[in-house]
């Protein structure tokens, strides 16, 4: 019959737009993956031969064979910890205050839109605040408490957040239990509400880092200086006290700059070394990703309230 | 009972009040420090700015066609640097609307919950990459490959950088999208699969139209993302101020230039060093309109169901 046949062509042709549409979202997924497999092998090929092990414990260099990337790991280092240092207290305590104590009025929205606009701004201008106020106004020159108080701002709305959402997923009976128990709102929080959310807090805190480690432009534009052929200071002295804090206002490099300083070099033999610089960050930066998908997985499957 | 134990009990309770006040306290402080961000933000590129403005009129500013502030005869024509900008953006834009919004509907309303769960850590590690590594990337891998198609093409270009940075907003766009599209209903899809839709009608006619706020926050979000992209830009589309709309020509884009100046060593207080402030307060303003509008956008599909 004359219906049912065109009845069956509506059916068909719908069926096929799905297929199509399958075929094109696989097509999208495929695109989004193999940049990521492209991007990881052109790394390889370029730079594997240049991941001896003297290329981690040689200065940059002008002789491109012999630069190593020494000063700029060990940098990098130094500015996390400052970063960590700071940007975990600070959001922990914010995420804290929003989700438990804050009461709703004006200065609760005022925070939370500060920190929603926080989130979309570009990095670069938390290094022109960085420029204007910590190396000009305070004086802390282009060191490495610059670099890491400047990453820490930075990271700040991922660490609220993820604090936030970790906070929010323990249940109201827990604190209605403390509660009736007697305790007072911060014994509340620290003895029962940060432990369960302890898991969440600590991957926002690696995802942020890891945003963090690979960020250039705020610590281009505080000046970091790109040729360093020392080390910050030790922080452990061999006479008293024997800790020191010079290295916090060492002049430093990073990875990401030691990164940017080869790829605008017009030898080739720079850009090997470019891209060996780059497949250690981006490893780093993997490493931590997965540690952080991992641990939100495991809390996904654990958690039964 | 005797009075003294009462009487201590009353001081435990009073220290223990004060305790919990100084700990509130602390922990509101902490919330401020967002706020105190984005008003050090706005002081540092506002103070330089308006020190710079003093020098350059706004009208040349805005309508100039040149931009050689370090010249012996300095223009400052910000549409220069603005339209590398615009041009990079609409690139990147033009992958990552389609790609990302593709790959949203997919995952949400296609995809099997096993395939969700391989894609999405897959998007997650694409969008943890450095982004002067997916720089390299453009520079060495991408532009190669658009040269063996239009030879002609320069070695810094538009095109590369902003292809790239279309790749690298993908996950950023489909995560809000999904989100957005994860949140409307099911009652809604059962409705229309019950009056024989299919799951690609369902798709386009009734979950794109009910999360329309979330898909349009996702875009604003992703054009203030590609606007404040610096890394891509400064590496692969080179730094020459260049007033183009022309991919296939090099071209330095607002944050570039910034790049380029922080990188060397300008005065502290010159009008090379101030221009750097008032690109950048441009930057933030032009971010700020799209942050605050994506967030009120994002806020309605929030609560709309």
């Amino acid at each position: 019959m004359a219906v049912s046949d065109s009845l069956r062509a509506t059916i068909s042709r719908a069926k096929r737009n799905d297929l199509i549409f399958v075929a094109l979202g696989i097509a999208a997924l495929l695109f989004a993956a193999s940049t990521f497999v492209a991007l990881f092998l052109d790394m390889v090929g370029d730079g594997l031969s240049r991941l001896n092990p003297s290329f981690f414990t040689e200065f940059a260099s002008r002789r491109a064979e012999r630069a190593g990337i020494l000063a700029a790991w060990v940098g990098t280092f130094a500015v996390m910890l400052v970063t960590a240092l700071v940007a975990v207290p600070i959001g922990v305590a914010s995420g804290i205050y929003l989700e438990e104590y804050a009461p709703k009025n004006k200065l609760t929205a005022l925070i939370e839109i500060n920190i929603n606009n926080l989130a979309g701004v570009p990095s670069i201008v938390y290094g022109l605040l960085a420029l204007g106020l910590f190396v000009h106004t305070f004086g802390l020159g282009a060191s490495v408490q610059t670099a890491g108080l400047t990453l820490a701002l930075l990271i700040l709305p991922v660490v609220i957040v993820a604090t936030r959402e970790a906070i929010r997923a323990v249940p109201g009976s827990i604190r209605e239990a403390a509660y009736a128990l007697g305790a007072t709102r911060w014994q509340m929080v620290s003895d029962h509400v940060l432990p369960y959310s302890m898991p969440g807090i600590l991957t926002g805190v690696i995802i942020g880092l890891s945003r963090a480690i690979g960020e250039t432009a705020p610590i281009v534009t505080i000046g970091a200086v790109t040729f360093i052929a020392f080390l910050p200071p030790s922080p452990v002295t061999s006479s008293p006290p024997f800790l020191s804090f010079d290295w916090l206002a060492s002049p430093f490099t990073a990875m990401p700059i030691q990164i940017f300083n080869w790829t605008s070099r017009p030898e080739e033999a720079f850009q090997a070394n470019a891209s060996a610089a780059a497949l250690v960050l981006v490893v780093m930066t993997l490493l931590m990703n997965a540690i952080a998908i991992w641990l939100r997985y495991r809390l996904r499957r654990n958690l039964n309230w | 009972m005797s009075q003294a134990p009462a009487a201590g009990r009353l001081a435990h309770r009073r220290s223990r009040h004060i305790r919990e006040r100084i700990i509130e306290l602390v922990l509101l402080s902490s919330a401020l420090v967002a706020v105190a961000t984005t008003i050090g933000i706005v002081f540092i590129l506002v103070k330089e700015s308006i020190s710079f403005f003093s020098q350059v009129s706004i009208v040349d500013f805005l309508t100039d066609r040149q931009w050689t502030p370090l010249f012996s005869d300095p223009h400052f024509g910000i549409w220069v640097l603005l339209s590398g900008t615009l041009t990079s953006s609409a690139i990147a834009l033009s992958v990552a609307i389609p790609v990302g919004t593709i790959l949203a509907i997919y995952l949400s309303e296609f995809a099997s919950a096993r395939m969700r769960e391989t894609a999405k850590p897959i998007l997650e590690l694409l969008a943890g990459i450095p982004t002067i590594v997916f720089g390299y990337f453009a520079l060495f891998f991408v532009t190669p490959l658009l040269k063996k198609i239009y030879p002609e093409l320069p070695g810094f270009n538009l095109l590369s950088a902003g292809l790239v940075m279309g790749v690298m907003i993908v996950p950023y766009i489909s995560s809000i999208a999904e989100d957005a599209m994860r949140a409307v209903p099911m009652s809604l899809r059962e409705g229309a699969f019950a009056m024989g839709a299919t799951r690609l009608q369902v798709a386009l006619n009734v979950v794109v139209p009910a999360a329309f706020s979330g898909l349009a926050a996702a875009y604003i979000l992703g054009i203030s993302r590609a606007v404040g992209e610096t890394m891509i830009v400064a590496v692969a589309a080179g730094m020459q101020p260049n007033f183009t709309f022309n991919p296939t020509e090099q071209a330095a884009t607002i944050t570039a230039y910034i790049v380029q100046v922080a990188k060397g060593d300008l005065p502290h207080g010159s009008v090379g060093y101030q221009t750097i402030f008032a690109a950048g307060l441009t930057l933030f303003l032009l971010t700020l309109v799209f942050n605050l509008l994506g967030y009120y956008l994002r806020k309605r599909f929030r609560e709309e169901y």
